[in-house]
């Protein structure tokens, strides 16, 4: 029997890889007042699908992340499946 | 002798590459709507700069994974010349056809100005009627063009001679000041593993008559044409 599963996929960069936009939104948010001590930005797919169970939709949204979701190159991905 | 110019939905710099190659250059070349597919044999094909799906995602993500891609890199594994330009460059390192990625720009805005570049290695399809060193002004006009690359890559690429233009100084000297979108080692063109892809991020194409101020890109495409002309 198939069950549908919501899944969060969280993108974000790799350590020491430059964010330009955080430091910009971190020059804007000291310009506001608001000095920070480190910002850093990520990207979340709500992602909901139909699976067997919880490790084939896992595996699933795993393949999403190597296939378009993410660069190899520049990020790395979590992905946490709930019911 | 052909070349294809593919069009994806938010392609803006296909007629002027199409326009460089027919008219300037005299070649034939056909405009490729990416849902038609190639529909035939190319020497070459360029793929274009622009906002190829609005740039959602990363630029050139989406568009990298159509259909038509695996056309191109059937076409590349057989020996034929692929040339990306800006947003074709941004969809060829996603296509896998180059290594690394253009990412956002060190400082996050758009950039759109003449830049100088050193032609680090002439012996390529893409770079024949240069001279090895030679400083060329070409403009740039992207948001996502600083080069990364793993620092294995890099060390590969510097090896191969596959890194093919640099941003520079008017005098060659390759600075930090002159590196426009914080790529690393101010890349800004590099070829794929069997040398038959380019990937550069500044426009050829908007540099190849006198009227637009220099004529510097013309040879790119000159030396491909050459490059197949002397391929037979």
């Amino acid at each position: 029997m198939r069950m549908n599963f919501d899944i969060e996929v969280r993108i974000t960069l790799k350590p020491g890889i430059l964010d330009p936009e955080a430091r910009a939104i971190q020059h804007a948010l000291a310009d506001l007042g608001f000095p920070t001590i480190r910002i850093s930005t990520a990207r979340i797919f709500s992602i909901s699908i139909e699976a067997e169970d919880r490790s084939r939709a896992e595996e699933k949204a795993r393949q999403m992340c190597e296939r378009l979701l993410a660069n190899p190159v520049i990020h790395r991905y979590e992905v946490e499946v709930r019911e | 002798m052909r070349f294809a110019v593919v069009q994806f939905g938010g392609s803006n710099c296909d007629l002027d590459a199409a326009h460089v190659l027919s008219h300037v250059c005299g070649v034939d070349t056909d405009l490729r709507w990416y849902k038609e597919g190639l529909g035939r044999d190319y020497d070459a094909v360029v793929i274009p700069g622009g906002f190829s799906y609005g740039d959602y995602l990363r630029a050139g993500a989406i568009a990298a994974r159509t259909p038509i891609m695996e056309e191109i890199l059937r076409h590349a594994k057989g020996g034929g010349l692929v040339l990306g330009i800006c947003n074709g460059a941004q969809i060829a390192a996603e296509s896998g056809l180059v290594p690394g990625t253009f990412t956002i720009n060190a400082y996050p805005k758009f950039l759109c100005r003449p830049t100088y570049l050193r032609v680090e290695n002439n012996e390529t399809p893409f770079t024949s009627l240069y001279r090895e060193g030679e400083v060329i002004r070409l403009p740039i006009a992207h948001k996502e063009g600083r080069y990364m690359a793993d620092p294995e890559v890099l060390a590969a690429l510097n090896r191969e001679k596959r890194v093919i233009f640099r941003f520079s100084d008017p005098e060659g000297r390759i600075t930090e000041e002159v590196n426009h979108n914080g790529s690393a080692e101010n890349i800004t063109g590099v070829l794929g593993e069997e040398g038959k892809f380019l990937a550069m991020m500044p426009h050829p194409e908007r540099a190849s008559e006198e009227v637009l101020g220099s004529e510097d890109g013309k040879r790119v495409f000159l030396s491909m044409i050459r490059y197949i002309e002397e391929k037979g």
